[in-house]
């Protein structure tokens, strides 16, 4: 590790910390394996994202303040998820007397896989990963932060997940029917409109059942977390990774 | 009912709700293939959002134009506040002529004015005229689609409709067959009408003329025929120049069906000799909403329906399940300036995947809206419910020690709650899905072991 390299600070959903916390260890590994001074402040509570979208965006100066003071001096903020990172980026509430750093933070936090294609500026990982892969895009990391193309635009197709995995020796990836139809979580949705997210997760299940995925990855966890307690109680064969397991893996 | 009951109710019927939204889906997949054989399209999108955006900047004076060229040409001009003016001008309208019958075309407006049940209140025989719309007037039902009104229902159950109402052969379910006998139940209502009324796609403000769209022609049919029209124009359907109809004619078929263009893009300027032209200019809240800085943009909207297509709520809920005069998610960002409390479930009926905005011709920010609606609706729930529990959420994110100590009690529970607890009914996740396995430590926990 360079002494001169940028400080980055390692920003973790809160349910990730809590519940999968293997991808906290892989995101971290991952970037400390690309040559990056990562730090995790343990100060770090949630990004609020929860109650904005809820309706409550104006409860969550509190939340939006301290996430503020604890990351500003970093370089960059790096998290492994698209959805907190569109939430930090578009939907916190601006804070009186914090707008100069506010701005600026938002110039740079960025989601784990932009901030390897975009920042590190790498091309491809060198690295093996034998496995059929479904890509599940999430809805705030595709059409929020442009990650991928979306299939709504006349735009040249891309895809900055696709792009590192694809380079992995022996990963095949899974074209599905619906390329980036909405897995149906949504945050409160999961709950408030629970007979519809159930179905929609469904939906995205059977599109990749259908086409012999045999792990479904994805950049941002929630989704994953939904999509994986739909197949676990309906028993289906499939295996869930986060993208930076993947990866972690793949190049270790 | 509130959505989430429309739509568990919607979902019951697996089957259907599935063929519904794979229908929604081939309109909205053809709809993807042909905007890509146009290679300015998200120029055309860019623009036709730009030239809506001078139209709501400066809606007043375009509605004058508008009305001064309209009125040079021979159109009599009215103005309605809301529906209640607006259907009391048609009323008058038709007193005037003797007129019991009236025929109608393609008029979201007039659904939102309700204007039928008025009508028919005042002994007015009303026929709505697109298939789609007459099949669902033949069932009592409002439309569940804006584009696409009798999109719920399959063949097997027109089919069985036509042979109670119009006599057609019982089983018979053949497409041909069923709009053929459509058609000549259609024609008669035609040759009695004096009086037609259609909606207006766009009013040209330089020229006072006003543009229908029609895939069926009925538009064309009932006024032609008839010695009155009578036109109904939200004041937002204005276009400052008639070459900017290029942009969204361009627009509007192609992302409503798939089409390159609609059939029939019908122009009226001028009545006909002895002939008599009406325009109702209808605000019904349209005003209102102008004045919302975060909501006015919703008035861009030219009734394409794509949102609604590509919506995976809608597309599994059903029109039905808004309870709305225009369903999806266009719907959920306009109704709740209507009315906030009947509509207060909508704005959350959506995962904020951001699809509506980029299927958009015009580049309305719909979800972006979703989310502002619903930051205003929250503010009317008060202290209590979610609110609550919202403030507790913030009070322990803002602070690293109460987050820590709360994941892991939420943790240490989970662990020890029995699965028949866990899975409870009460709690939404469980029903249908497991939560994930409880690590024995948090990342944080590893780190602090690991790293520090």
């Amino acid at each position: 590790m360079k002494s001169d390299s940028p400080h980055i600070a390692l920003f973790i959903p809160c349910y990730v910390d809590q519940f999968y916390p293997s991808v906290g260890i892989a995101s971290l590994e991952l970037l400390e394996k690309l040559g990056c001074k990562v730090t995790f402040p343990l100060g770090q509570t949630c990004c609020g994202q929860p109650l904005a979208n809820a309706g409550y965006k104006r409860d969550t100066v509190g939340t939006t303040k301290h996430f503020i003071e604890l990351f500003k001096d970093f370089d960059y903020v790096v998290a492994p998820s698209g959805s907190c990172v569109l939430h930090v980026k578009e939907h916190s509430p601006v804070i009186p007397g914090l707008e100069k750093e506010q701005a600026e933070l938002h110039h740079k936090v960025f989601e784990l896989t932009e901030f390897i294609t975009d920042i590190l500026k790498i091309e491809k990982l060198e690295g093996s990963f034998p496995h059929r892969v479904g890509f599940h895009s999430s809805c705030h990391g595709q059409r929020g932060l442009r990650l991928s193309s979306s299939s709504e635009l006349n735009q040249t197709p891309f895809n900055k997940a696709r792009r590192l995995l694809e380079n992995l020796d022996g990963l095949e990836w899974v074209e599905l029917n619906r390329t980036d139809e909405c897995c149906g979580f949504g945050g409160t949705f999961a709950v408030t409109e629970e007979a519809l997210s159930i179905q929609m997760g469904k939906d995205r299940l059977e599109d990749h059942l259908q086409h012999d995925t045999e792990i479904l990855t994805g950049g941002d966890m929630s989704c994953i977390m939904h999509l994986q307690g739909i197949a676990t109680r309906n028993k289906q064969p499939l295996k869930f990774l986060h993208i930076a397991e993947i990866l972690n893996q793949a190049i270790s | 009912m509130s959505h989430p009951e429309n739509a568990a109710e919607f979902l019951k019927d697996h089957a259907k709700s599935k063929w519904h939204d794979e229908t929604l889906w081939f309109v909205r997949d053809k709809r993807d293939r042909i905007s890509k054989t146009i290679p300015e399209w998200e120029e055309l999108r860019e623009l036709a959002s730009q030239i809506k955006d001078n139209v709501l900047a400066n809606l007043g004076s375009y509605l004058e134009d508008f009305e001064r060229n309209a009125q040079k040409n021979g159109i009599q001009v009215h103005w309605a506040k809301d529906g209640e003016e607006h259907n009391q001008i048609v009323l008058d309208i038709l007193q005037k002529q003797n007129c019991t019958a009236i025929v109608k075309s393609k008029s979201i407006l007039t659904e939102e004015c309700h204007l039928n049940p008025f009508l028919e209140k005042h002994g007015i025989d009303v026929v709505d005229t697109d298939l789609g719309e007459r099949i669902v007037q033949l069932l009592h039902q409002p439309p569940s689609h804006i584009v696409l009104p009798a999109i719920h229902l399959k063949k097997g159950e027109i089919s069985a409709l036509f042979h109670e109402k119009l006599l057609t052969e019982k089983g018979n379910e053949d497409p041909a067959y069923l709009t053929q006998a459509a058609r000549l139940h259609l024609r008669e209502k035609f040759l009695r009408a004096k009086v037609a009324l259609t909606g207006v796609n766009f009013g040209v403000a330089e020229t006072g003329e006003f543009v229908v769209c029609t895939n069926e022609g009925n538009a064309d049919m009932g006024v032609h025929l008839a010695d009155v029209h009578i036109a109904s124009m939200g004041i937002e359907k204005i276009i400052p120049r008639r070459k900017d109809l290029g942009v969204f004619l361009r627009l509007l078929a192609r992302s409503a069906t798939g089409q390159p263009v609609t059939n029939y893009n019908s122009h009226f300027r001028s009545p006909s000799p002895g002939k008599e032209l009406h325009i109702i200019l209808v605000d019904n809240g349209r005003a209102a909403q102008l004045a919302r800085e975060k909501f006015k943009n919703s008035l861009k909207c030219i009734r394409c329906g794509a949102c609604m297509n590509t919506c995976p709520i809608y597309r599994r809920s059903g029109g039905f399940s808004y309870d709305s005069t225009v369903p999806g998610p266009i719907g959920s960002i306009l109704s709740p300036g209507l009315d906030m409390k009947k509509h207060s479930t909508l704005p959350f009926a959506s995962t904020l995947c951001g699809s509506c905005s980029d299927v958009c011709p015009v580049k309305i920010n719909i979800h972006e809206q979703l989310f502002e609606w619903r930051q205003e609706i929250t503010k009317t729930h008060g202290e209590m419910g979610k609110g609550l529990s919202m403030k507790l959420a913030n009070g322990i994110f803002k602070s690293p020690l109460a987050y820590k100590i709360s994941g892991n009690l939420m943790r240490a529970a989970l662990k020890a709650l029995p699965e028949s607890l866990i899975y409870h009914p009460i709690n939404a996740w469980g029903k249908g899905r497991n939560l994930p396995e409880t690590p024995k430590e948090s990342f944080r926990q590893w780190y602090q072991k690991n790293r520090s």
